[in-house]
């Protein structure tokens, strides 16, 4: 528990003046951020608001891109997209080992999958998956790495929404277990309030807010408390529930 | 529905006028439901039918039974044919069908069966076409005493070398061009140019520059086989998925991992395209080779039987380039089926 507290107090990302433009338009705007290690954080905002941006820049996938700043990210970090990627020509096994090493990694994989619900699915092709089962193997592989940070590109942003609801309960005891820092990148309110302990609404490449979400998991979609929030979250983001 | 109940009040009110007619009736509708053999009615319909004269209508309870039977016998029959006549219609089909058994081969054998035909018919000239009897006892003979294995033996071992050189070039060409950029500024240009100049058009200078021995040969056909290898290969590397390469830069992949476990499988495809073209002209480059510039292999051997009219080794010799190119094709699809198993996951 000591460890826990003591880990808490370290942020696990770190964001000084951080600044991002394409094409002279700036889509981050000296951004200041602390992830503190071990939170799970959603970030919500309009298309265009720079979400996707600041996560590849956290992911350091921003290769010609012109910025200033400064950023700290822990050493191992995961990264789940919106599409499963997995290697077509490779079976589901070996996409979950893509980039791991060492004669545990075999075992490690298996584990991995088995704690994702694809215990004997080992060997299919990605093809043979359904879109659930194909991200759910997406988010072996990036555990199976034990990232301190795992970052989430809308990862449940292609599934229907029954898949999409099983995905949330998994990712959410997936964090439970192994504690990583999560940052994921959503444009569903109601997918950042269930998951998320923290909710960042990104607005022209500024924090807008900054919510804290202080309600017991499991969550559930009708929790009324939850609405107070959920009305919070879309005034931020511009949106006016009138017909409600 | 309608219809058909209407048509069950005019068989009763026939049954009760005349007897003949309810016999008729019952019958009918009797045979209609046979196939109902669940419904108890149909055998006292069936009864009443069975003994026409013995049930004559004065018995208005049998006459009342038989009229019921009818009537429960109809009501059980209408839906059945209703829903008959509503049945979706089968849409025309357009596509060809299922593919009939061992149909590769009909067409060839047909083919030959004409050719033997017309021989033995002697609708054909020998001297032109002879029977495909006298090709293959000209092959046999030709086997026997060691002349055709020692043609074909020279000519597989050039086809083979060029084609093992070229293969060889083609995609250390496109590798070295598809990985970096200064290979493919260095690299991609010329062979786009190489490409432009028809290979078959290099032989006069390549026989200024090599002679005319089988270095010149080898030489020619590696040329003709890289290019399509190189260009497809090239092609299929430039075009691997980036969000591929994005994967496996967040996997922390090194760089020999990435070309192998995601380069090299992405683009094995494309080569595959490139590996066939390059077999295919592999033989083309030797079949042009061995018959302008040779002493020796098939082409050479095809050739002199010009010279000399002798159109049956000719036959020989093309049944022989024919069975080569059968052979080198059916390898490469084997091989292409077994390295991209996972693609049959797709197609299937």
């Amino acid at each position: 528990m000591a460890t826990h507290t003591e880990q808490l107090t370290r942020p696990a990302v770190r964001l000084r003046g951080l600044t991002r433009s394409f094409d002279g338009r700036t889509v981050l705007d000296s951004l200041d951020l602390d992830l503190p290690a071990g939170q799970f954080t959603a970030l919500l905002g309009h298309s265009g608001s720079g979400k996707s941006t600041l996560l590849r820049a956290v992911a350091g996938l921003d290769h010609e891109v012109t910025g200033s700043g400064r950023l700290t990210a822990p050493e191992r970090v995961s990264v789940v997209f919106q599409d499963s990627r997995l290697l077509p020509w490779q079976r589901v096994l070996d996409n979950v080992l893509l980039g791991l090493d060492g004669k545990e990694a075999d075992r490690k994989g298996r584990e991995a999958l088995a704690e994702v619900g694809l215990k004997g699915r080992e060997g299919a092709w990605p093809s043979e998956l359904s879109g659930g089962e194909a991200q759910r193997a997406a988010l072996a592989r990036s555990l199976v790495r034990e990232p301190e940070l795992l970052l989430a590109d809308e990862p449940f942003g292609a599934l229907d929404a029954l898949t999409r609801i099983r995905m949330h309960v998994l990712l959410r005891e997936l964090w439970e277990r192994h504690r990583p820092s999560v940052l994921l990148v959503t444009h569903d309110v109601d997918e950042a309030i269930v998951l998320a302990d923290r909710v960042l609404v990104l607005d022209h490449g500024r924090i807008g807010l900054d919510l804290t979400i202080d309600r017991p998991h499991p969550r559930s979609y009708r929790d009324p408390l939850l609405g107070e929030y959920r009305e919070r979250l879309l005034a931020a983001l511009g949106v006016t529930e009138d017909h409600q | 529905m309608t219809t058909n109940a209407a048509t069950t009040n005019a068989v009763v009110s026939t049954a009760d006028t005349t007897n003949p007619a309810v016999s008729t009736a019952d019958t009918t509708n009797a045979d209609t439901t046979d196939a109902d053999t669940t419904d108890a009615d149909t055998t006292d319909a069936d009864t009443v039918t069975a003994d026409p004269a013995a049930a004559p209508v004065t018995d208005t309870g049998t006459a009342a039974t038989a009229a019921t039977a009818v009537t429960a016998v109809t009501a059980v029959t209408a839906p059945v044919g209703a829903g008959e006549e509503l049945q979706v219609r089968r849409r025309r089909r357009l596509s060809p069908g299922r593919r009939l058994p061992a149909t590769r081969l009909a067409g060839p054998a047909l083919l030959l069966v004409l050719w033997a035909a017309a021989s033995a018919a002697g609708q054909l000239d020998p001297a032109a076409i002879p029977a495909p009897w006298t090709v293959l006892e000209t092959g046999v003979h030709l086997w026997t005493d060691g002349t055709l294995p020692k043609d074909i033996l020279t000519s597989l071992q050039r086809a083979a070398s060029g084609f093992a050189i070229g293969l060889t070039a083609g995609v250390a060409l496109a590798l070295a061009s598809g990985l970096s950029r200064t290979g493919e500024a260095l690299i991609d240009g010329s062979v786009q140019l190489n490409r432009a100049i028809p290979t078959l058009g290099l032989i006069p200078l390549f026989i200024l520059w090599l002679g005319i021995g089988e270095t010149f040969k080898i030489a020619i056909i590696a040329i003709v086989v890289y290019i399509p290898i190189y260009l497809n290969t090239h092609a299929a590397l430039s075009g691997i998925d980036s969000r591929f390469v994005e994967l496996a830069e967040v996997q922390g992949l090194s760089r020999y991992a990435f070309i192998r476990r995601i380069v090299i499988p992405g683009a094995l495809p494309g080569f595959f395209v490139g590996l066939r073209l390059g077999v295919t002209g592999s033989w083309l480059g030797l079949v042009v080779l061995e018959q302008i510039n040779a002493t020796s292999g098939l082409g050479y051997m095809m050739f002199q039987a010009q010279n000399y009219g002798q159109t049956d080794v000719i036959l020989v010799g093309l049944v022989v380039y024919g069975i080569f190119g059968l052979i080198s094709d059916s390898a490469v699809r084997l091989i292409e089926r077994r390295v991209l198993s996972w693609r049959r996951t797709l197609s299937s």
